[in-house]
């Protein structure tokens, strides 16, 4: 039976409906597509013109959902889970958090100032940026 | 950018400065994740074209925690006023690559399990909170964005006991500053 589940990612928590049994969590194909942008096809997850092959599809699909734990095996990912609380983190491969950087262009980000206001890194585009990250800690 | 719990937590400093350029609050550690930052205070360089110019940098504005890193401030705001002004210390391209520090698989787990952690933490899971911070913390030993940064939600003190528990594991060090000239000779062993 589905139940309440978040799934945290880039910062952001979506609040979705999941099958929970044990440590198993299993989500509708179409919510993973909506959330995460991959649909499942004969050829496998796809996301736009990729697709990844799927070795194991009896253990990716499971009763019609997609398990999550053998998603981010599939895609790469990691993944934080506590099943019993009704909450994941999946995060980014560490060989595509690698190209990205290794890319040297600089990830833009939004975030806001202490009175709400959102600023992004690709605002300041043409000028020279400090980054400075720092901490009350 | 503040690395902190909530905008409180960086407001006396962030209003104490008054800063005319932004200054904003990270609460979910989105900086660390798509730059791979393991400590403050960490400072990149980025150019008029939105590229990293010089990677990763642990330096200071003033010289209140000199005695603790031995770095000093001077130096360091003069290579910045140099690359303003004329575009000095930009590093080439394979340079940046070279000192630029990359995740790993255990360290990007290890940042999953802080998110799943710190949002067990919001919901009142303390419990559960608890296990995926040490999770993390196991994960990814040379990050203080997790390790020290969890102490204040942990209900540890960052700058007490647990700190220099901490600090007696060696201080987490970008390859970078190694080679900014910011340390008298003397200073170099550091902490």
């Amino acid at each position: 039976m589905a139940t309440a589940f978040t799934l945290v990612e880039e910062g952001r928590s979506f609040d979705i409906q999941a099958d929970v049994s044990g440590s198993e969590v299993r989500i509708d194909p179409t919510v993973v597509e909506q959330l995460l942008g991959w649909a499942l096809k004969p050829e496998g997850l796809c996301r736009g013109d990729v697709c990844v092959a799927v070795r194991d599809r009896d253990a990716l699909v499971v009763g019609g959902g997609i398990d999550l734990a053998a998603l981010a095996t599939v895609l790469g990912r990691p993944l934080a889970l506590e099943a019993g609380e009704g909450v994941a983190a999946i995060g980014t491969a560490s060989a595509d958090q690698s190209a990205r950087l290794a890319s040297l262009e600089a990830p833009d980000f939004t975030l806001p100032d202490l009175e709400g206001k959102l600023h992004s890194l690709s605002e300041h585009r043409g000028k020279k940026v400090l980054l400075i990250a720092y901490a009350s800690w | 950018m503040a690395l902190d719990r909530c905008a409180d937590d960086p407001r006396a400093f962030i209003e104490g400065a008054a800063p005319t350029h932004p200054s904003l609050i990270d609460t979910e550690h989105v900086l660390c994740e798509l730059y791979h930052i393991v400590n403050v205070p960490t400072m990149l360089w980025i150019d008029e074209q939105g590229r990293i110019c010089r990677p990763h940098d642990a330096q200071y504005g003033t010289d209140t925690f000199t005695q603790f890193h031995g770095k000093r401030s001077g130096p360091y705001l003069d290579m910045l006023r140099a690359w303003v002004r004329d575009g000095e210390g930009s590093l080439a391209a394979e340079a940046v690559r070279r000192l630029q520090p990359l995740p790993t698989a255990d360290s990007q787990l290890a940042r999953c399990e802080w998110a799943l952690a710190w949002h067990l933490h919001k919901q009142g899971r303390g419990e559960a909170s608890e296990r995926h911070f040490e999770r993390a913390s196991q994960l990814a030993p040379k990050d203080w964005t997790i390790r020290r940064g969890s102490m204040p939600i942990r209900g540890q003190n960052p700058f007490g006991p647990e700190f220099f528990e901490l600090a007696g594991e060696g201080v987490p060090e970008y390859a970078l500053e190694a080679i900014t000239p910011t340390r008298d000779e003397g200073d170099r062993s550091g902490p």
